[in-house]
């Protein structure tokens, strides 16, 4: 098959919407299909063979956040020359809610497509504005798809219609296979109840308040009183000074910051520590690093806001807190470290739940929607002439409403410019799932 | 008497500029509203097909020998009606298939003991399979017929009869749910 795949944020730029294209194109290529990737990119960053780059994005502000834009119609012209070269037969749009390139893509393509919406942005009255604008483009999309099934009630308040939920997808044997490194372990007969030690993981960018580092630091001492042999890894970028200021001097000798670590040292990191801590305090609509330390047999100690309780299956799968409660956090931080026995419950009981968010599990049902979405369009563009409305004739009739369409949609075009026709999707940061800390490949 | 001419021209301009842009504006909704149709059209015949895939897995298992008599007879009898079934009775006819489905794939162990003959494995990865698209398929259907009838129900489309004889097309309501055992 070949298809077209979309991913509205710069391509050198880390987050959760690109890893999760570039996997899923490294899956079906893998698989022996065709596909290309458009994707924002400096035209002097190095990019794998199958992205295409639709030019440099201009950071801009837009709905409180910095988005960087493709502008206008150099942006929408490459969009246009990608669909024609690629012949796909489907396209596949990520964030087309947003004003992005997937949006300029839904706009100008008449094959086949999906899309998948990872989050929505918070409703704000100056969006409403753009609905009227965004509805009939969004409406020529054939199937859609939430990464949860949190993202799937943002999607069905804000934009209306349904979804059907298909999760990110984790490679779960990498993580599981990954090999612990010695200096990230606890050493023997530390951990359990009688030792006085522990190693807690976090990964997350550290400058960012809503990754909830801040809570576990302020937790952290509590911990410490308790076992003072406790460490704590911190992997993720951002000001480590800045960051360690709030720690007392006593315990600043138990917590390590690494700085951004690779793929590899990111599986490592979670294979080895005895506790894995999510402490976000919002924002996030799936949690795919709770999936990725579940694969790497870290139990899980996180936030309980609804992405992670869906991801952690409401506690069985994981152990959860309230929101910024440092106090709560300490105490269900000791009780799992003194028992080796309840984190190997939880070890099991997560080991089972992430197969289904294993690539081969996740690619499989996407394939299924390509396939779904094409083949009965296929069937609906040769047989249609029974359905003709008064006014259309013959089997061209996808094809004349389309071509109809097109010569309309400059003008929409226009009319979408200035509130989100061309332009590029807000920083990962801002509006995307963006809870993975990796080095770009 | 020449200034009220003028002026007499201009509002039939302007009335004619107006009429014009309201009929690109009717018929970009039109255009809305036929792309809409041909998406339902190919999501119900998805729907279909994914519906036919299941009863035929279902069928092919219970064809294989390998259910006990009791359980093959309910489950072979539920895909045949489901491959029969008058329009009108489908929604009824496919969830009783769901439903004894459900009923048939109850126990992990039985499941396991399926899965363990290489035939097994294939008939039961291929019937979750296809239960998985029916709930994709339905959902994504389900979501079109939402999306035309939001469409007519505008005033301009209903006004100007923009739907022309293309009936409307109510949701497919079921009980797609598969078995417990069958979640990977």
């Amino acid at each position: 098959m070949k298809i077209g795949i979309v991913c509205p944020y710069a391509w050198d730029v880390p987050g959760g919407v690109q890893f999760h294209v570039r996997d899923l194109a490294a899956h079906l290529i893998g698989l022996g299909h065709e596909v290309s990737v458009l994707a924002p990119a400096d035209d002097d960053t190095p990019v794998p063979p199958y992205v295409v780059s639709a030019g440099r994005a201009v950071p801009v502000p837009y709905n409180g956040s910095v988005a960087r834009l493709n502008f206008g119609f150099l942006s929408a012209a490459r969009v246009r020359r990608w669909l024609h070269e690629g012949a796909f037969d489907v396209v596949h749009l990520h964030e087309p809610g947003t004003p992005s390139l997937s949006l300029l893509a839904c706009w100008a393509a008449t094959v086949p497509m999906v899309a998948t919406f990872h989050t929505a942005n918070p409703r704000s009255r100056a969006m409403t504005a753009a609905y009227p604008i965004l509805q009939p483009a969004l409406e020529k999309i054939n199937a859609r798809i939430a990464v949860s099934e949190y993202a799937r009630r943002t999607l069905v308040e804000h934009l209306g219609g349904d979804a059907v939920v298909i999760p990110n997808g984790v490679d779960v044997s990498f993580f599981a296979n990954a090999r612990p490194r010695p200096d990230w372990t606890t050493p023997p007969g530390d951990d359990g109840p009688d030792g006085t030690g522990g190693t807690i993981g976090f990964i997350g960018r550290i400058d960012e308040p809503r990754k909830g580092l801040p809570v576990l630091l302020e937790a952290f001492p509590r911990i410490v009183a308790a076992r003072p042999a406790t460490r704590l890894l911190v992997a993720g970028r951002g000001d480590t000074e800045e960051a360690a200021e709030s720690l007392p001097d006593a315990v600043r000798g138990n917590v390590t910051f690494l700085g951004m670590v690779s793929d590899e040292d990111k599986a490592a990191l979670l294979r080895s520590v005895d506790l894995y801590c999510a402490p976000n305090t919002g924002g996030e609509s799936f949690g795919i690093i709770l999936v990725e330390a579940m694969s790497a047999g870290a139990p899980v100690l996180a936030t309980d806001l609804d992405a992670f309780s869906l991801v952690l299956e409401g506690g069985q799968a994981g152990l959860m807190f309230p929101n910024g409660d440092a106090a709560a956090l300490a105490e269900a931080a000791l009780g799992l470290l003194a028992e080796p026995v309840r984190r190997a419950a939880l070890r099991d009981a997560a080991g089972r739940s992430v197969l289904k968010y294993d690539w081969s599990v996740v690619a499989g049902d996407i394939l299924s929607v390509y396939e779904m979405v094409t083949e009965s369009n296929a069937q609906v563009s040769t047989t249609r002439p029974s359905m003709a409305r008064p006014g259309h004739t013959g089997a061209g009739i996808t094809r004349t409403g389309s071509a109809r369409f097109g010569s309309l949609s400059s003008l929409g075009g226009l009319v979408g410019f200035g509130s989100g026709g061309g332009s590029d999707g807000p920083e990962p940061g801002g509006g995307a799932d963006n809870d993975s800390e990796r080095s770009p490949r | 008497m020449k200034l009220v001419l003028t002026q007499y021209t201009e509002l039939v301009v302007l009335v004619a500029v107006l009429v014009l842009l309201y009929g690109v504006y009717l018929s970009w909704t039109a255009t809305r509203l036929d792309r809409l149709h041909v998406r339902l059209d190919a999501a119900r015949v998805a729907l279909d097909a994914q519906l036919v895939r299941r009863s035929a897995a279902t069928l092919e298992l219970a064809r294989s020998g390998l259910l006990d008599v009791a359980t093959a007879v309910i489950l072979a009898t539920a895909a045949r009606s489901s491959q029969i079934a008058a329009e009108d009775e489908r929604e009824y006819v496919e969830s009783a298939l769901t439903r004894d489905l459900r009923a048939a794939f109850d126990d992990p162990e039985e499941l396991d003991q399926l899965r363990g003959t290489p035939e097994g494995a294939d008939l039961v990865q291929e019937l979750a399979a296809a239960m998985r698209r029916v709930q994709l398929a339905r959902r994504f259907h389900n979501e079109s017929v939402r999306a035309v009838r939001q469409i007519r129900g505008y005033r301009r489309v209903r006004y100007f009869r923009l739907a022309g004889r293309a009936p409307d097309k109510a949701t497919f309501e079921i009980d797609d749910e598969p078995p417990a055992v069958f979640a990977r």
